[in-house]
């Protein structure tokens, strides 16, 4: 019973979230200063994992590939493939779950307990909205750029390992990159990073919006904006599979 | 003016308000005490519609301000200011781009008009100068006065203060006591102030409620409580010797 209450009662945010915006000047400098925080601020850890994922991706098809009959280009294809469909965006998005929900689920909180959210809604201001719509917004704006960043580092550090390991040459490492590539491939990564960018925010902010009690609620709902923003992103995107790929 | 008429309010089958009716007058200092649990946040959260009472009507100048649409309540939220307990300053902005907060959100004014009314907001509670610190770089009684400048920057017509002396030291609560004094009397403002600080209810008291276990349990004035009679207010007033003492002087 308190999962449907839980879900009720985000809904029932999302609504007052939507329903009475806040005045566009500030939404609008409210979104710049999140594009920075949740987007550049996500820069260097999205480079480093995306890069070493692609290399060892690169690695382990080019190690486990024993049959002659399976063409070397196999390696880059694999590594293309594993980056575009499931590492830049559902990947990426369970680690920014970690990274960005747990700060949006505190930073929230946080407010909450201070009565920082009283205060706002004492000055007439749609709290729901002046708080979470710029970090959803940002995020729906920014997280495609960094899924393709994303897709574009770990390539590279596939094309990285080929040249120095040797384990492939390069030149089959790109033939493989670059063969039967299909556009709608990208479409989707992307459709899937702006649905996940939305549960990313979402969600974690439910939990820190909702928080009652101190420091220990606040990390407590930090925790909990997490694992479920991680469980529905992997729900989400068995559910967007299904309707787009198959 | 605002009016309370049988206000009542429970939680989780718990009644914490017991059908409580209170009028506070304007340019007066409403002071409602009463001992920690009491329900006195509970009433004020109730009065600026941060909670909804199960039950009772609020008014301001004869308004129902809890049958009032969310578009008509907002109007009203204009016109209050709220001091909260922890100051409740964004943390995230400067101590000038706090005050200048509600200025943006409801009033028309061009940058330099602001900044007038942020330098004239500070200087009112004796914090010039501060413009660009963070809440985190003043101290507790800093915060509590720059709470009061956004709380006035709007001019309101409603002041109301949860607990404006806790944590802060019996100098700093003088000061911000008297500033809640003359502030209300200087802009004729309708103020409500929850305390449990006796100092307060000696300094400012126009008007003290006495909230207990929930039900308005006793109403007067700073000068007719060293006079009562009333058991429950005297284990709270008197419970220290200082006020047992101040009892028998007067």
């Amino acid at each position: 019973m308190k999962i449907l209450q839980n879900i009720g009662e985000y809904f029932i945010l999302m609504g007052r979230t939507f329903s009475q915006p806040t005045k566009a000047s500030l939404i609008r400098k409210q979104i710049s200063f999140e594009l920075n925080s949740l987007g550049l601020g996500s820069m260097g850890i999205i480079t480093i994992i995306s890069a070493f994922m692609g290399a060892v991706i690169t690695l382990q098809t080019a190690s486990n590939i024993d049959s002659a009959l399976i063409p070397d280009y196999t390696v880059g294809f694999t590594a293309r493939q594993s980056m575009i469909l499931e590492f830049s965006t559902t990947i990426i998005a369970l680690i920014l779950a970690g990274k960005v929900g747990s700060n949006i689920a505190s930073e929230i909180g946080m407010m909450r307990v201070t009565e920082q959210i009283d205060a706002l809604e004492i000055m007439g201001v749609n709290s729901a909205s002046y708080l979470i719509v710029p970090k959803i917004l940002a995020a729906v704006i920014i997280n495609p750029f960094l899924a393709i960043w994303s897709m574009f580092i770990g390539i590279s550090g596939g094309y990285l390992v080929a040249e120095f390991s040797g384990v492939v040459t390069t030149d089959a490492f790109i033939e493989g990159v670059q063969l039967d590539f299909k556009m709608f491939s990208i479409y989707y990564a992307l459709i899937k990073t702006a649905v996940f960018a939305f549960i990313i925010t979402s969600i974690p902010a439910y939990y820190g919006y909702n928080v009652k009690g101190g420091a220990l609620e606040v990390g407590v709902a930090s925790t909990k904006g997490v694992v479920t923003s991680s469980i529905v992103i992997l729900i989400a995107n068995y559910v967007i599979t299904q309707l787009l790929l198959i | 003016m605002i009016e309370l008429k049988n206000i009542s309010k429970s939680f989780n089958g718990k009644q914490i308000l017991h059908g409580i009716d209170v009028v506070y007058e304007k340019g007066k200092t409403n002071l409602i005490i009463g001992a920690s649990g009491s329900g006195k946040s509970v009433l004020t959260k109730c009065t600026v519609g941060l909670i909804e009472p199960d039950e009772g009507q609020v008014l301001y100048n004869g308004k129902n301000f809890t049958a009032m649409k969310l578009d008509d309540r907002k109007e009203v939220r204009k016109k209050i200011g709220m001091l909260f307990q922890g100051g409740a300053l964004f943390d995230s902005l400067s101590v000038e781009e706090n005050i200048k907060f509600p200025l943006r959100m409801h009033a028309s004014m061009t940058e330099k008009e602001m900044q007038d009314r942020v330098n004239f907001c500070l200087g009112r509670v004796n914090m010039s100068g501060i413009n660009d610190r963070f809440p985190a770089e003043i101290s507790g009684g800093m915060q509590k006065r720059v709470g009061i400048a956004r709380a006035i920057s709007l001019g309101p017509s409603y002041l109301f203060c949860d607990e404006p002396n806790s944590g802060l030291d019996p100098g700093t609560s003088i000061l911000i006591d008297n500033l809640i004094k003359e502030l209300t009397e200087e802009f004729q403002i309708t103020t409500v102030v929850v305390t449990h600080d006796m100092n307060s209810v000696m300094e400012i008291g126009d008007h003290v409620i006495f909230i207990h276990k929930g039900h308005k349990h006793w109403e007067g004035t700073k000068d007719t409580i060293l006079k009562t009679t009333n058991k429950e207010l005297s284990d709270l007033v008197f419970a220290s010797d200082l006020m047992k003492k101040v009892r028998k002087l007067s």
